[in-house]
């Protein structure tokens, strides 16, 4: 039996321009058009032409973009929202965490704020009372009942909302992102009350951003794009379709944004190595970052170039030294040799760079380094210490550093590149001027991922990830 | 019918009305020194400048008013207080929508239960002023009379007067958001349009005046409690009865108006 049951809905937002908003009673007298300026004039499909339907004891998941028409079909299901066509059946007591402790007042105390919204979510007196102790306990407010809810804290004030809203137990639960909100020892506990709701068979329709979850509680889920449902499918499928499509999305904005940042440094002609010391916090780092890079053995004496002051304070990237050998194009690519900025962990990640020498060079090192946006070198190397020699190169060529399996976490890192001399000396030196992002549904933390496995002797029980 | 379902629908919710009534009388007096005498304060406060100024300044020439300012300060009070339910409950439903937009935006429920509370919350606020009148009027030598027992029909015609008015007024401020300051205008108009501060005995001389006077509703229904509180005589039952006809005329057309703009209300407020 269905639970839910959404057939052809649309909803269509009235806009009412600028022109009117806020429009005065007045002029819509002297225009004599009370009512024609009641009209909207531009309408915006929030949700266009949804089907679905959850069976009963279901947890439906539905993602997307903001703005995609999630919430808009929340609403709608709770009823707080008409849908403009179509038709939406609900079978059975619906309760809404859209917002946790809408309709609370500051001036009376927790107890009273209880009890006036567990009426508001549809609770007769008497369940409330017989309820209110747990409510109370789970929320973990024993002490501050009394208190007007005005000197709540606002993860106590969440922890009320959500306290109430999941003791009125509904048959239909729908969740909007609320547990965003809440401190790292509160959303288990919410999570744990989600999943009992699941295992008395309770329907959940459930929105969320939070993918792994999401993946994991769901039955189903619906991904949403433009107020279209674009697939309805197992969690994982969907999510995975939806990466994709996210990740093609930053693609392209890391594709305008390198370009951006490429015609910024062209602008800025390679600064004079009269440096006024380090500019920027950032820049401090500089030398002892360089080093990773050019970092010679200790005999050198690495006079690296100063790393120049930025002509622009704060500026990340830079670019220095005279390119006698010139570092002409970079280009970050997968493992299929597809140009990319967003990887995947473990993905293999190819660094493509084309090089040119103005004249001859016997002296040689070419040279990486990966920051995370902490600024934190995350790894740094050159051929120089891996102990290649360098011999001759003169013209045009190519230098491929491949990176099998990419050990890092989620989130944007900076790549610095270089060619210099064996004492440091500069050729070309690109500083954070390539910057790829890594794109993970696991939230590990740390500077990288360390390749790792677990094993469980049979006493441990314990559930693998769903795959 | 259309009206009939909904109001089936607000009965439905009647506890949430009583809920959200309760929270208003008490946030409104949390934090006060005085308490619920705020509700007795207020117009006594009003009482005392009209009574200084009217009374001993300007000294009111009816003498069906009874001898003396403190007469005429016990007339006033009979009017006033039934004012002030009026005019508060005026003011606070043109509000009522935008201030609790979040509940609009986030709980289902109807959301002509906003107005409803407010002209509810403030008719108990004057409830509560309503014995203290009384003890006063009782030791200046006017003693309830049987009439008193027809006050109920008054309030009636009061309530669905000024819930017709808040309906209407709650759900085109959320479009119009300068009616608030219009409606201020209108509320000092309007209070000095009805016989509060003078009585309709004093227009004697002017029938076109008091034609126009009896064109406005409240004439009729501040007119009740006097015949009902002060005077100690029968209501004019005609007039409380025509009153009535209209209140009830604009409830329906004000709820009309709220009920065609209700769909908007989630994203206007």
């Amino acid at each position: 039996m269905a639970a839910i049951e959404l057939d052809r809905v649309s909803r269509i937002y009235q806009k009412y321009s600028s022109r009117h908003r806020f429009q005065t009673f007045k002029s819509a007298i002297v225009k004599g058009s009370l009512f024609g300026s009641l009209k909207p004039d531009e309408l915006v499909r929030a949700v266009d032409d949804v089907s679905f339907s959850v069976e009963k004891g279901q947890t439906f998941g539905l993602i997307g973009e903001n703005g995609s028409g999630k919430s808009t079909i929340l609403k709608m299901v709770a009823g707080i929202a008409k849908p403009s066509s179509g038709r939406i059946l609900v079978t059975g007591k619906v309760s809404a965490l859209i917002e946790l402790g809408a309709g609370f007042h500051p001036e009376i105390s927790g107890r009273e704020n209880v009890y006036i919204n567990g009426i508001m979510l549809g609770l007769s007196k008497k369940e409330i009372a017989r309820k209110f102790d747990e409510i109370v306990r789970f929320a973990e407010l024993e002490d501050f009942i009394e208190a007007p809810v005005k000197t709540y804290s606002s993860g106590m004030y969440m922890r009320l909302g959500f306290s109430i809203a999941i003791n009125v137990n509904p048959e239909v639960l729908l969740i909007d992102e609320v547990l965003a909100v809440g401190d790292a020892a509160f959303v288990p506990k919410c999570l744990d009350r989600i999943d009992d709701f699941r295992r008395r068979k309770k329907t959940i329709l459930f929105v969320s951003h939070d993918l792994s979850t999401v993946a994991k509680i769901c039955n189903t889920v619906a991904w949403m794009k433009n107020g279209k449902i674009r697939m309805i499918d197992e969690p994982k499928r969907v999510v995975d379709a939806y990466m994709q499509d996210v990740t093609e999305a930053q693609e392209a904005e890391f594709r305008e944004r390198k370009e951006e940042a490429a015609a910024a440094v062209v602008a800025v002609p390679a600064p004079p190595p009269a440096a006024e010391g380090p500019a920027s916090a950032r820049l401090e780092q500089g030398p002892a970052a360089e080093a990773a890079v050019t970092a010679a053995p200790a005999e050198a004496p690495a006079p690296a170039a100063e790393p120049p002051a930025a002509a622009e304070e704060g500026r990340r990237e830079q670019r220095w030294g005279k390119r006698e050998v010139e570092i002409r194009r970079v280009v970050l690519r997968n493992g299929q040799g597809e140009e990319k900025h967003v990887f995947r962990p473990g993905e293999t990640m190819v660094i493509d760079m084309d090089i040119a020498a103005r004249e001859p060079v016997k002296d040689f090192v070419f040279g990486l380094a990966v920051f995370n946006s902490m600024g934190v070198l995350c790894y740094g190397t050159n051929t120089r210490l891996e102990e290649f020699e360098s011999v001759a190169f003169s013209g045009e060529g190519r230098v491929v550093c491949r990176i099998e399996s990419l050990p890092l976490i989620n989130g944007t890192y900076y790549l610095d590149l270089a060619a210099h001399k064996r004492d440091g000396y500069p050729y070309d030196y690109h500083r954070n001027m390539y910057s790829f992002l890594v794109s993970s549904m696991i939230r590990d933390e740390g500077v990288a991922r360390l390749d790792h496995a677990w094993e469980f002797s049979p006493e441990i029980k314990i559930k693998s990830p769903a795959k | 019918m259309k009206l009939i379902a909904n109001l089936q629908e607000v009965y439905k919710h009647r506890l949430l009305i009583r809920t959200l009534v309760g929270r208003e009388l008490k946030a409104r007096y949390r934090g006060t020194v005085l308490g619920f005498f705020w509700s007795f304060f207020n117009p006594f406060l009003l009482m005392v400048v009209y009574t200084v100024v009217f009374g001993f300044i300007l000294k009111p020439r009816d003498p069906t008013l009874g001898e003396g300012p403190w007469m005429y300060a016990l007339y006033l009070f009979a009017g006033i207080l039934p004012w002030t339910w009026f005019s508060s409950s005026l003011n606070d439903s043109a509000n009522v929508l935008m201030v609790n937009g979040n509940l609009i935006k986030k709980i289902l429920f109807p959301a002509e239960v906003l107005p409803i509370v407010s002209v509810t919350s403030n008719f108990i606020h004057f409830l509560f002023g309503l014995p203290i009148l009384l003890i006063f009027l009782f030791v200046f030598g006017k003693p309830p009379t049987v009439y008193l027992l027809l006050l109920p029909a008054v309030l009636l015609v009061q309530f669905v007067f000024s819930l017709g008015f808040s309906l209407l007024l709650s759900a085109l401020t959320v479009h119009f958001r300068d009616i608030k300051d219009i409606l201020s205008n209108l509320l000092t108009f309007w209070f000095f349009s009805t016989p509060i501060v003078y009585s309709l005995g004093m227009l004697e001389h002017s029938p076109a005046l008091r034609a126009v006077l009896d064109l406005n509703p409240m004439t009729h229904i501040i007119g009740g409690y006097h015949d009902c509180l002060f005077f100690g005589q029968m209501i004019h039952w005609k007039r409380l009865g025509v009153t009535l006809i209209v209140s009830l005329v604009l409830f329906v057309i004000g709820y009309a108006v709220f009920d065609r703009l209700r769909d908007s209300f989630p994203e206007e407020v």
